[in-house]
């Protein structure tokens, strides 16, 4: 019970000095010190933007829409199959509802054919060989085309995962000191800046889907059929941007025109009239496209439609051939910075609603450490000052080893990359609440055995023995609460958790091992014949 | 140098002779705070009612002109705010309902709006004022925020009473679970009493009361077992009070040290902490006496006696002994 062989003594004293060290970069930040030597390690606690400022964004993606792309696209395909299909297959309308395609094949013995040429089309190209579309005919002729649950499961999967990489292309691109974005559940994605404290600038940057369009623009459709819904067959009513030149709504042919997807490079700048614009350059199949597109249409308008609204709509004066072009539409500044950032890092699969948004100031949060600290402090002195008023000497074995559990506790979290937050100190105070009562229990159980007779050494012994039990319960019990809190909880109960866990684990092993262990060896050394506790 | 003492050595205090009394004020009070927290509600922060939330504080003066501030809000047209002082007198946090079943993207666009709308006002109308963090859930989020915030409660609360059940016996389990919604009970009414905002933070200030209390029901009940084993003809009314007052030193002195640590969060530490610091300092209170009054007396009316350890390990020893032919 009290002995401690050498080995065990090296590895519990290694254990602790591991812990320890890795706590001490994180304790040079508390204490606002100053810079950490660059050449060293430096694994420091992460303060939660509770406690150091900084804007917290919770985005959702409208994963509804992927469906309906999804749709789109399936309908694109599939009239482009069957009209290349050799001999080609007649179709009448194509219908998407209910969230699927469905339509005629007109000769019926062009149905097998239909179905054949169309199969293929449905294989998922994941390697699990899913299938993405299931394709049933009703009534001889009608084809159903409809998504499987997977496959649109995989598509909403794929596109979180690009929306995610954009959103971290777009805020790399702001140069903030280490954002945080990671994506959370299966259709939300979490971004935590620390230090920033203006969010708004954030939030137009993540607004932005930055699809972009180049379009004919219907010049057949009247004004006043505009203003009413009409436009001719093959057209769409899209209207102008907020901020933009124009006004009302435009008519624009659906298809036939480019995506601006084929990007190398977006840059602010100025035209000759010292207005802000964006400049753009295309990749090599992109400004091929581009060059055509504006060779066949010299004269005619074309519209620049950004998200579904169009930015603005000039003239093609003459064929664009170098693959560079510039977007106009009544940029600021900012506005055009904004454009071309979210140019650069793609469009976005999806649309991103912001869902939840904090923000605390820079001030506070500093005044929060401080404060908290403080606080910590001058508690934590009166604990031990208490302790050793009613322990003596093992009320000081108690103290160090409370002392001791807090370093490895914070050594632990900078190891493991975990965030320190406001119920994280609540999680703290419950920890040293429970390292102090291990210690408590333990030496209240010696004086009762001391009190009953027993000698000196057994008095230590059955104490560390028998109190040992109700520890273990107590903090098995803490532990799995923890761990639940952890796997059901969200944000600030997580933050909590977090601390609870590791905190038992060290508290356990800085209050009753570690002391024994000092227990012991001051039994050996001194033997002493009573014990002042 | 003398150690400090705080029970002396003979404290016997009969505790279980008020233990009808005290589950009667214990089940008066709990019903009293089920009924706070009906009628009044809880004061639900932006986490789990969702909207804006701004804190601010008013560095040049002592004290937030709260009753001005109110009308200039108002005065707006986005509504009434809930204004309320939180921490010092100068720190105020100002939560604004959104309007209910609109459009996602209309919604974002006015609590936009009007925060940018709020911090003109205070800033123009108020020098020296300092924001201090703004705060914006929208309804969705905070529904959820709530539901697995109970969801993790209840969960927590349920795989603690199975524990205690294994590793003790089933009325253990019921015991320490009936502790624990009485404190959870009480923590709640003293929320609704008092308007406190009742926010996430708070939700992990609560789940800290859980631990505490339950550290102590376990040391209680730890005792209670070993006890029963040592005394067998002891009767049950005895056997709780020697064992609440064998221990009656370490809760002292654990209630005491983490008091510690709480108050001087509560009155040194940041604001934002003090709803919290209080909310647990409360929750220890609580938690000790929940541990003897509740926790202990429900084991004599759910008949716990020496024999309730005994059986299945003779029983288990019996079979054992069976199993090496020895009997």
């Amino acid at each position: 019970m009290l002995d401690f062989p050498r080995w065990k003594r090296i590895w519990l004293w290694g254990l602790t000095l591991v812990g320890v060290l890795l706590a001490v970069p994180s304790i040079n930040m508390l204490a606002g010190g100053g810079s950490w030597p660059s050449q060293l390690p430096d694994p420091e606690i992460n303060l939660g933007l509770d406690l150091a400022g900084g804007s917290h964004i919770l985005l959702e993606a409208e994963t509804a829409q992927v469906r309906e792309l999804r749709l789109e696209a399936m309908e694109e395909d599939v009239r482009r199959a069957l009209r290349e299909a050799d001999p080609a297959i007649e179709i009448g309308d194509i219908s998407t509802a209910n969230g699927r395609l469905s339509f005629m094949v007109q000769q019926e013995t062009q149905v097998d054919a239909a179905r054949e040429v169309l199969l293929p089309m449905t294989e998922g190209v994941g390697l699990t060989g899913q299938r993405d579309w299931t394709i049933r005919v009703v009534d001889g002729q009608r084809f159903e085309v409809s998504p499987t649950d997977a496959g649109l499961n995989q598509a909403v999967e794929n596109a979180m995962d690009t929306a995610t990489d954009v959103v971290r292309r777009r805020i790399d691109e702001l140069g903030t000191r280490e954002p945080t974005i990671i994506r959370s559940g299966d259709d939300r994605i979490v971004v935590q800046v620390p230090g920033l404290d203006d969010p708004q600038k954030l939030k137009a940057l993540l607004g932005q889907t930055a699809k972009l369009e180049f379009k004919l623009v219907d010049q057949t459709a009247l004004p006043s059929d505009i203003a009413q819904g009409i436009v001719p067959p093959g057209s769409q009513i899209l209207p102008y941007a907020e901020d933009g030149r124009g006004q009302g709504a435009i008519a624009v042919k659906r298809l036939g025109g480019i995506q601006g997807d084929q990007l190398t490079n977006a840059q602010q700048g100025y035209d000759q009239n010292g207005s802000p614009i964006v400049n753009i350059t295309f990749n090599q199949e992109g400004g091929r496209k581009f060059a055509t597109l504006t060779t066949q249409n010299v004269g005619k308008p074309f519209a620049i439609v950004l998200d579904g609204e169009v930015l603005s709509a000039p003239n093609i004066n003459e064929p664009i051939l170098g693959g560079q072009a510039q977007i106009s539409g009544g940029f600021t500044v900012d506005s055009a910075n904004a454009l071309a950032i979210s140019l650069r890092s793609g469009a976005l699969p999806i649309d991103l609603q912001v869902v939840e948004e904090r923000t605390v100031g820079p001030d506070l949060g500093a005044d929060s450490i401080r404060k908290g600290v403080l606080a910590l402090l001058i508690g934590g002195v009166a604990v031990l000052t208490f302790m050793f008023a009613t322990y003596g000497r093992f009320g000081m074995y108690a103290n160090v080893a409370i002392l001791l559990n807090v370093l490895i506790i914070l050594g632990i979290m900078a190891a493991l990359g975990t965030t320190l937050t406001l119920p994280g100190i609540a999680g703290f105070v419950l920890t040293i609440g429970t390292a102090v009562d291990a210690n408590v229990l333990i030496n209240e159980r010696i004086r009762e055995e001391r009190r009953r007779g027993r000698r000196v050494v057994q008095a230590v012994e059955v104490g560390y023995r028998e109190a040992q039990r109700a520890i273990i319960d107590a903090n098995v019990t803490n532990v799995i609460a923890g761990v639940l809190l952890f796997l059901f909880g969200s944000g600030p109960i997580r933050g909590f958790a977090i601390v609870l866990i590791i905190g038992i684990v060290t508290s356990v092993f800085t209050a009753v091992t570690l002391t024994r262990m000092w227990v012991a060896g001051y039994l050996r050394k001194h033997r002493p014949a009573d014990l002042h506790i | 140098m003398r150690l400090l003492k705080l029970v002396p050595d003979d404290t016997n205090i009969r505790f279980l002779r008020w233990r009808l009394p005290f589950y009667i004020v214990s089940l008066v009070l709990m019903a009293a705070s089920w009924g706070a927290v009906l009628t009044n509600g809880l004061n639900l922060g932006v986490d789990f009612v969702g909207g804006q939330m701004i804190r601010a504080t008013f560095v040049e003066s002592t004290e937030a002109p709260v009753a001005d501030l109110r009308d200039d809000i108002a005065g707006l047209g986005y509504g009434a705010p809930i204004i309320q002082r939180f921490g010092q007198p100068n720190e105020v946090s100002i939560r604004m309902r959104l309007p209910e079943g609109q459009d996602s993207a209309q919604v974002k666009d006015l609590a936009d709006r009007m925060t940018n709308a709020i911090v003109t006002e205070m800033e123009t109308n108020y020098p020296g004022v300092r924001i201090d963090g703004v705060d914006s859930v929208s309804g969705k989020v905070s529904s959820e925020l709530f539901e697995t915030g109970m969801l993790a409660l209840l969960a927590a609360m349920v795989a603690i009473a199975i524990y205690i059940w294994v590793r003790f016996e089933w009325q253990f389990g019921v015991g320490a679970l009936f502790a624990l919604i009485h404190d959870v009970s009480l923590t709640l009414g003293l929320f609704a009493l008092t308007q406190m905002e009742f926010d996430l933070n708070i939700v992990a200030a609560i789940l800290a009361i859980i631990g505490y209390s339950l550290n102590d029901t376990i040391v209680v009940y730890d005792r209670i077992r070993e006890n029963l084993k040592k005394f067998r003809k002891m009767p049950m009314e005895e056997l709780l009070d020697l064992s609440v007052n064998e221990t009656l030193p370490r809760t002292i002195m654990t209630s005491l040290t983490t008091l510690m640590v709480l108050v001087a969060l509560m009155f040194i530490g940041p604001a934002t902490t003090f709803g919290f610091a209080a909310a647990i300092a409360f929750g220890i209170f609580v938690g000790t006496y929940s541990s003897i009054y509740m926790a202990a007396p429900i084991l004599i009316w759910l008949r716990v006696n020496s024999d309730s350890f005994v059986p299945s390990e003779s029983v288990a020893d019996k079979q054992e002994k069976v199993a090496r032919g020895e009997v």
